[in-house]
């Protein structure tokens, strides 16, 4: 009996603890991701954002939150219960499950599994099955034509986001994040392969649907498209899951191309700085990026978006996966100790 | 010990109720959607095994993309499903009879199945132990090092498949107009704005 408390329940308690941990700040950083988002679109256009409920406006998510929770839920008719509430959820799971491998610090992660890329990718390519059965399950024209859009945009993007990774692997030599991270001790990998941290950067844009590649949403032309239909809490869980996947991409990008925890420079002041709150301030660069490039660029059209996805990044993408694979065997410059 | 079996059977259940379920559901999105909760509860017996590679291979490239496409066709098909029953009995006997015959084929030949002399030696003998090498790369010497040029051979026929499959569907229509970037960035605002000074009622 001891055994079963230390060998199964124990074990149990600390991974819901450590599940918590991870959730709430994720939780907390999505309400006011959404708070600064309208905050410096407020800026770059000339406006204040949000100012009245508390101070400077800081309260604005939470009161969101709950105006949003005292809505009805409306049904659609002819809309199919199951999956039109399923949807919703789905999508926002897939925002939260994916940071269990995500290394916040030196051994700060929840599962620090050998294929971690793997499972980040694998996470990213179902998000696109939330957002078309919603379209589907909504029963509107708007609703269906959004989700069709999603589902041609994610799937394209994802195939340059997966050549991107493997040059990124090719240098590592592992499929473990933590020692993606640490591989990029001498230098970020941003700097050698510079080209594909653009790519990736934008495809990540175009995966979460963001602006300039908000087609499924595209209010102007299909009104909000694949959640025309949702309101209350499952619209809340739509865009809390984009928000969650906006931060969740900043954070692989981090990982990826920015030296995930690592400090700029292994000198003195920057040392001191614990390594979690480096992985913070990268991540909160890149969404300030995200942010910013929404304020600024026009919303692709339909054949452009599927023009630079396949013609233009797809083979930029598979061209670097031959030279950086060419270079590393060409100077013997591959990792030694494979993992 | 008992834990993992419990796991076992939960998600072997699952996929054996999910299988049901693709071919008896009504609606044939229904039955991709199930179809793709098939693939999960396989994934996790992968994951059980300590076959974490292929686990997330399975999720990658069928629930990812394969189903997608699947879903995306089932979708779009406007499928009267009241016609489409009203069929059954009609076909039932020859159905019945040709599931019956391939059936007993099966049947005949697993019985009378045996295996060459060194092949069951073989089968277990590339992999070393799971936990002296991580599946990856255990997998990669298999595919990349062992079986390179069968590797290459299967991805040829593959490409020559597709290449096939694109030159079948391919038809030029006539009078498309394809936005042309180069000639864009090409133009000159001196080609295409002229500036002139135009007097009443004189025109251009």
């Amino acid at each position: 009996m001891a055994s079963f408390w230390s060998g199964y329940v124990l074990p149990l308690v600390i991974i819901v603890a450590e599940i918590v941990l991870i959730v709430g700040p994720v939780m907390l950083g999505v309400a006011y991701l959404t708070y600064a988002e309208r905050k410096v679109m407020g800026a770059i256009q000339m406006r204040q954002g949000p100012n009245l409920v508390g101070p400077f406006g800081l309260l604005q998510p939470i009161a969101d939150g709950i105006k949003l929770l005292g809505k009805e839920m409306i049904f659609p008719a002819g809309a199919n219960p199951a999956i039109f509430i399923g949807a919703p959820v789905m999508t926002f799971l897939l925002a939260l499950v994916a940071w269990a491998v995500i290394p916040f610090d030196a051994g700060i992660v929840l599962a620090d599994i050998n294929v971690g890329v793997l499972y980040l990718y694998a996470i990213s390519s179902l998000g696109v099955y939330g957002i078309v059965m919603a379209g589907w399950a909504s029963n509107s024209k708007y609703a269906f034509l959004g989700g069709l859009r999603s589902a041609a945009q994610m799937v394209s993007y994802e195939v340059s986001i997966g050549f991107v990774m493997i040059t990124v692997l090719l240098c590592v030599g592992s499929l473990n994040l933590s020692k993606i991270v640490l591989a990029q001790q001498t230098v970020w990998f941003c700097i050698p392969l510079f080209p594909m941290f653009i790519i990736f950067f934008v495809s990540a844009l175009a995966e979460t649907n963001r602006a300039p590649f908000d087609l499924p949403e595209g209010e102007s032309e299909i009104v909000a498209g694949f959640f025309v239909e949702y309101s209350a809490m499952a619209y809340a869980l739509f865009m809390l899951a984009e928000y969650g996947n906006m931060i969740l991409m900043s954070a692989i990008t981090t990982i990826l191309f920015l030296g995930g925890w690592l400090p700029p420079f292994n000198v003195v002041p920057f040392i001191w700085v614990p390594g979690i709150i480096w992985f913070a301030i990268k991540i909160a660069f890149i969404l300030f990026v995200f942010l910013w490039v929404r304020a600024t660029v026009p919303r692709y059209r339909y054949d452009q978006l599927m023009r630079l996805g396949w013609k233009v990044f797809l083979p930029f993408s598979l061209v670097w996966v031959v030279l950086t694979a060419g270079v590393l065997v060409g100077f013997g410059w591959l990792p030694k100790n494979i993992g | 010990m008992v834990i993992q079996s419990i796991v076992f059977y939960v998600f072997s259940c699952a996929l054996l109720i999910c299988g049901v379920m693709v071919i008896s559901a009504r609606n044939p999105v229904h039955s991709v959607l199930w179809l793709i909760a098939a693939f999960f509860q396989a994934a996790g017996l992968f994951v059980l095994m300590g076959a974490e590679f292929l686990a997330m291979i399975l999720v990658i490239v069928y629930v990812g993309a394969v189903a997608v496409l699947f879903l995306f066709v089932v979708m779009m098909l406007d499928i009267n499903f009241v016609e489409l029953r009203r069929g059954v009995v009609r076909y039932l006997p020859i159905g019945g009879l040709i599931g019956l015959v391939l059936v007993s084929e099966l049947v005949a030949m697993v019985s009378g199945w045996v295996p060459a002399a060194g092949a069951l030696a073989q089968l277990g003998a590339p992999v070393p132990p799971v936990d002296q090498i991580s599946n990856t790369r255990a997998l990669g010497q298999l595919i990349y090092t062992q079986y390179f040029y069968l590797f290459q051979t299967a991805g040829m026929i593959l490409l020559v498949a597709m290449i096939g499959a694109i030159v079948l569907t391919l038809r030029s229509r006539e009078g498309v107009r394809r936005q042309n970037v180069p000639a864009q960035l090409a133009r000159r605002r001196e080609d295409v704005v002229a500036v002139r000074k135009v007097p009443t009622r004189g025109g251009v």
